[in-house]
């Protein structure tokens, strides 16, 4: 394989790894909530806060990117903190309902809104993210979720999933954590959208439509969200299960579209039904599973 | 006065769960909480340690009202418990369900570990070592790494004594701590919680085992549909006729 060959691949290939790398961050942005036990369904509420500060700050500013990124980032972050401290009250189906309730409200004013062009959104976003820069955000978020894990933080957290009552009974201040890591999944959700706006050249409201919270969920899911980068795994499997879909489903004959569809709903039943930690799980599984026959083998 | 109840009231609709009940607690005394079953005890500890509110009266921790504070923060104020129906973090080792319980004694912030500041190991080293040496007081140092889900209901419930230890309360509440427990392990549970006492925690105890209240409270404060019935020492309390009638039913 010569170097003219090698380049014509990452030409064609190059989105797919900038997807995975933005889906990565995405799923993050779900587990951060998961991992203390909340589902909170308003991370693509989050994105497109995210997408629609930061395309406006380099459309009517000269804002440099860093900043923008920052802006991108902060904006939903500081949004989430009046959002939390209410909708943290409920706990399980309903908070996600309170959420998927809040990503509505976003994404329809986004709509009404008429100095970001209403459902056309915004057009001619010039492209400032390279895939080296989503990969490096993705780095610095994995990091800090590595660090977390097994911190001090990071046992209260997995005790409030565990049991948030006997959390609280010892001491720890359940309700701020819940919070910190809304503001935290905020965060990476906008920062992921940012990087979107400027990488794919728009932005525009039904992008952060329910589906798309859907698919970050399914991501963590698949992937596994027991550790930190168990979401990125699954948000890698998924985004590249498309492009080999495509190539099998050409070559026996399928349409790619449906294939694609039925092929997600299949693995995410698969994974729920017989994987309950996510793909990462699946090595230790394959192991045990080596183990359990070999010593069958040995008693027989 | 470590810890005081004063006309503490908690009605749930018409039942009046918990009907005035007040009573002290020493510091490094053993605090009996007895009575039949549906006395208010539970109720009682519930309420102190925060988990639901009374619906009147007065709990003072060391001269401070606490009735109204958030549950964490009487928890930082030195009241920890543990539970009647077991209440461990089940997918957490033992040691770590120990190590959450020693959350409000760590103070290693998060940015120490992020930058990787010198010490942040040795303190968490020490944090882990902890744990491990009070699950060796409960007797349970060789199964430090199992699964709280995979321990026996004994074994279970010392992890949640050690638990509770591990922030060092000033006060802590058991609730039946040695139910479903054999003879043996009542035994050293009952030599536990004379030894906690001793180390200057006070411990206010719910328990149906009359021989180990006895043998292990310096006082016992008797319940019954949610009012005080009686309260003195073991022998004084073992001797009073209304406590007798609320156990075998009154004569004539």
């Amino acid at each position: 394989m010569n170097a003219e060959s090698l380049r014509d691949l990452w030409l064609t290939y190059q989105s797919t790894v900038a997807f995975i790398g933005l889906n990565g961050l995405l799923a993050l942005s779900v587990y951060t909530t998961l991992s203390c036990g909340q589902l909170s369904l308003a991370q693509a509420g989050f994105m497109a806060l995210g997408s629609y500060a930061s395309a406006v700050l380099t459309l009517h500013t000269q804002a440099p990117f860093p900043a923008v990124l920052l802006a991108g980032t902060l904006v939903p972050a500081l949004v989430a903190v009046p959002l939390g401290l209410p909708v943290l009250r409920l706990k399980g189906v309903f908070l996600a309902i309170a959420t998927i309730g809040f990503g509505e409200v976003v994404r329809i004013f986004f709509v009404n809104l008429d100095f970001t062009n209403g459902a056309l959104g915004l057009v001619a976003i010039p492209q400032r993210t390279h895939v080296l820069t989503i990969y490096g955000a993705l780095a610095v978020a994995l990091f800090v979720l590595w660090r977390i894990q097994g911190s001090r933080a990071g046992y209260a957290l997995e005790a409030i999933r565990e049991d948030e009552p006997a959390a609280r009974t010892m001491g720890i201040h359940a309700t701020a954590y819940k919070l910190s890591m809304l503001v935290l999944g905020a965060a990476l959700a906008g920062l992921a959208g940012a990087l979107d706006a400027h990488f794919n050249f728009m932005v525009e409201p039904s992008s952060y439509s329910f589906g798309r919270v859907v698919e970050m969920l399914v991501f963590a899911v698949v992937g596994g969200t027991t550790v930190f980068y168990g979401p990125v795994v699954g948000a890698a499997f998924l985004t590249l299960l498309p492009e080999v879909l495509r190539e099998v489903g050409g070559r026996i004959g399928l349409q790619p579209g449906p294939l694609r569809l039925f092929v997600n709903g299949l693995v995410l039943l698969l994974v729920i039904l017989f994987l309950p930690s996510g793909l990462v799980s699946l090595p230790r599984r394959i192991r045990r599973w080596l183990e359990a026959r070999r010593a069958a083998a040995h008693a027989a | 006065m470590r810890l005081s109840l004063a006309d503490v009231r908690r009605t749930f609709g018409g039942l009046k769960a918990v009907d005035g009940v007040g009573f002290e607690v020493d510091a490094g005394e053993v605090h009996g909480l007895i009575g039949p079953n549906g006395a208010g005890k539970t109720t009682l500890l519930n309420l102190v340690s925060g988990l639901i509110r009374p619906t009147a009266g007065a709990v003072t921790l060391e001269g401070r009202r606490i009735e109204r504070l958030p549950t964490h923060r009487i928890a930082a104020l030195g009241i920890t418990r543990t539970y009647q129906n077991i209440r461990l973090f089940p997918a957490l080792s033992a040691a770590e369900n120990v190590l959450v319980g020693s959350h409000l004694r760590r103070s290693d912030p998060l940015w120490r570990r992020m930058v990787f500041a010198p010490g942040y190991r040795r303190e968490e080293a020490d944090a882990l070592q902890r744990a491990l040496s009070l699950l060796a007081r409960v007797g349970l140092e060789d199964r430090a790494r199992e699964r709280a889900s995979n321990l026996s209901y004994g074994e279970q419930r010392r992890v949640e004594i050690a638990r509770a230890l591990a922030s060092g309360p000033r006060v802590l509440l058991l609730d039946e701590p040695t139910a479903g427990m054999n003879p043996s392990e009542v035994a050293s549970i009952g030599a536990l919680i004379k030894e906690v006492a001793r180390a200057g925690h006070s411990v206010l105890l719910v328990e149906h085992n009359v021989k180990l209240v006895m043998d292990v409270c310096d006082r016992i404060t008797v319940l019954n549909f949610g009012r005080v019935i009686a309260d003195g020492t073991p022998a004084a309390v073992a001797q009073d006729p209304a406590v007798i009638a609320a156990y075998l039913g009154a004569e004539g």
